[in-house]
């Protein structure tokens, strides 16, 4: 099992477009993949659980995966996340 | 009970008289819950729906994209991949094998326990995407009915009655041919009530408590033009009404047919009529009602329905698609309108909205917005029919810093070998009275103005439409209102720059004499209102309008002018009692 923090840089925070882009990168890996913030884990595979977790910019979540590709998948997701933050800016 | 008459917002001029349907979601749920039946039937029964809603979905973002809407074909996607999720599959399946749930009480029930979750959320924005949820929960309860989906929303002439539309709702009752709708909530810019108004629905929106008082079956009258509904009507009433209705559809229908003549009075005065647009689905109607370009493209839909910030990419696309359909007459295209809260979803919290962080006030405090539009927007002025409108403003300073901006744009735009209008006009709303007032001063900086006349008499009168106690007190017609605009022409024009109107009013036939009275250059209004207003233009002459504001302007209140021009407006044009005259109960 795989831990990593990411903090939320685009200015508009986790909103649905970032939340499907975070669903369809991580349902392209086999392991299991969690997001954690405030003590809440939801399913990285889960458009309804990415949405729920309401991250806004500033926050820091934390990227957990478990399985055969849980290093590429927490790196890609991290990079998503902190240098691609979304495509946004 | 006879003849029950309620009064919401005129949306889309034209009467439908015919059965209503009441759509309400919430009771077709509990009606049709089924007895249960073994599990794996009801796993495949759930299995279906899913499959069925996933086929409509791809259809629907197939025909969003035709109708050049990607951005409701993007939150489509979001909707598809609710679908998939493994949460709510699990769940679902969940709830049937060891709840022993039917497949709909499953639906029913996740939905329930996801919109208490969702409600927790504090970023309301992100609460809001339980409506998606919503939506595909509907979806799925109508796909196990194996119902039709163009058949869900009423049928072929049918009123149909909802607390609110959905764009994609109003496109499927079109489809269906459904004669009229009411909502109780919206006005006359709400996304389905442009809609309905674009093709050709009847429609009355912002009707208070009307779903209370009808049932579905009741006969209804849906007045478009005046905004009156009459549920369960009497046989005079009726009969009065379907005169009406004919009357005002042969009217039209020759309107229709002199859309292309030009808007010149009897004495050679001519004056732009150009249609007020915001979705891509109206474009087709700048050339159908015979409108001069574009005089307001308001641009706030882009960002309202986009799940973030669109870019300029997305932003000139669009922008290019509109300077396209209005070639070789011009397109005014103004700058984002909107306050913070609206744009960033959250996070901005104030006392005062309206006077608050809005328009040119928030796009200068957000470089990279604002320069992502106004770059967009000169890339999309290559052909030279494009002009950019700054809204709220109130200082000269603010008009001087969007200059600056739009001309380091030029120069980037410029190295980087890319075509744009060196020319292109920049012209300031007036909607703020400081600006007619320093109209002078404002003549020197701007190529043009354009009066925004809702929030004018907003802000002259400290009026508040929206406010039940005081919204007699507001009415464009305002003396104080019409000043400030006469104000505006006469400043602007001793400088040699031209004014326009952009508001209601332009629509309003009482106030049309008084408007080309002022000399206004420009009348811009939604664009199936503009083959009347050419024809009422044609009937007069500058001569009797510059009488006729003169006499107005001797009025001391909205009501005595409203009442003088009525009376005149009767006098020479005797088929304005359809609109001008409501058609009551004796």
């Amino acid at each position: 099992m795989l831990k990593k923090d990411a903090e939320i840089i685009n200015s508009l925070g986790i909103h649905a477009r970032p939340a499907s882009m975070i669903v369809k990168l991580a349902s392209a890996f086999d392991s299991r993949i969690e997001l954690e913030k405030n003590n809440v884990k939801v399913n990285a595979k889960s458009i309804m659980g990415v949405l729920m977790l309401a991250s806004e910019q500033g926050d820091k979540i934390t990227i957990i995966a478990d399985g055969k590709d849980e290093e590429e998948a927490v790196e890609a997701l991290r990079e998503l996340i902190e240098i691609r933050k979304f495509d946004e800016e | 009970m006879k003849n029950k008459i309620f009064r919401g917002t005129p949306a889309s001029p034209s009467i439908a008289i015919g059965k209503s349907f009441v759509y309400s979601p919430k009771q077709m749920v509990l009606s049709s819950m089924v007895e249960k039946k073994d599990i794996t039937e009801e796993l495949a029964l759930f299995e279906k729906a899913r499959n069925m809603a996933l086929k409509q979905l791809r259809n629907l973002k197939v025909e969003l994209k035709k109708a050049s809407d990607p951005v409701s074909a993007r939150l489509i996607d979001v909707q598809m991949l609710f679908l998939q999720d493994p949460l709510f599959l699990n769940s679902v399946e969940k709830r049937i094998r060891t709840g022993k749930e039917s497949a709909e009480e499953a639906i029913v029930s996740f939905s329930e326990s996801l919109e208490k979750d969702f409600k927790d959320i504090p970023n309301s924005y992100i609460a809001e995407r339980y409506l998606d949820v919503k939506d595909i929960v509907e979806r799925l309860l109508k796909n196990l009915k194996e119902e039709e989906p163009d058949g869900e929303l009423g049928s072929h002439g049918d009123i149909v009655i909802a607390e609110s539309f959905t764009a994609s709702s109003v496109l499927q009752m079109s489809k269906a041919g459904v004669g009229g709708l009411i909502a109780e909530k919206g006005g006359r810019t709400s996304h389905f009530a442009i809609l309905a108004e674009a093709l050709n629905i009847s429609a009355v929106v912002g009707a208070n408590g009307v779903t209370e008082e009808v049932e579905s079956g009741d006969e209804v009258i849906v007045d478009g033009i005046s905004g009156v509904i009459v549920i369960n009507p009497d046989e005079d009433t009726k009969r009065r009404f379907e005169r009406k209705k004919e009357e005002t559809n042969a009217i039209q229908k020759k309107f229709l047919e002199q859309k292309d003549l030009p808007a010149t009075t009897i004495d050679g005065y001519s004056v732009d009529i150009s249609a007020n647009i915001e979705l891509p689905i109206e474009l087709p109607f700048i050339k159908k009602f015979g409108a001069k370009g574009v005089g307001l493209l308001r641009t706030e839909f882009l960002f309202l329905t986009s799940e973030d910030v669109p870019d300029e990419k997305e932003q000139y696309d669009f922008y290019l698609k509109v300077a396209e359909s209005a070639y070789p007459d011009y397109v005014i295209m103004r700058t984002l309108d909107l306050g913070g809260d609206k744009v960033f979803k959250t996070k901005v919290q104030e006392e005062n909205p309206f006077l608050g962080w809005r328009g040119v006030r928030f796009t200068l405090a957000n470089e990279k917005i604002f320069e992502d539009q106004l770059r967009a927007m000169l890339k999309a002025s290559a052909k030279g029919n494009v002009r950019i409108l700054i809204p709220m403003v109130s200082q000269l300073e603010e008009i001087m810093r969007v200059k600056d901006m739009v001309e380091d744009i030029k120069i980037k735009l410029k190295k980087e070998d890319v075509a744009y209008d060196e020319n292109i006009e920049i012209g300031a709303m007036v909607e703020i009275p400081s600006v007619p007032l320093m109209a002078d001063f404002f003549s020197e900086v701007v190529d043009f103005f354009s009066i925004g006349t809702n929030d004018l008499t907003q802000y002259t009168l400290a009026v508040d439409r929206g406010n039940k106690n005081i919204s007699s007190l507001f009415d464009q017609l305002d003396p104080s209102v019409i000043a400030l605009m006469e104000m505006t022409v006469r400043k602007a024009h001793h400088k040699h720059k031209w004014v326009g109107i952009c508001g209601d009013v332009a629509a309003d036939v009482v106030a049309i004499p008084i408007l080309i009275g002022m000399e206004m250059d420009e009348l811009s209004l939604p664009p199936s209102f503009i083959p009347q207003i050419k024809n009422i233009i044609r009937g007069l002459s500058l001569k009797e309008c510059k009488d006729l504001l003169e006499k107005a302007e001797k009025k001391r209140s909205a009501s005595e002018v409203r009442e003088f021009l009525k009376g005149e407006m009767l006098n020479r044009f005797p088929s304005l009692k359809n609109i001008l005259v409501e058609v009551e109960n004796d």
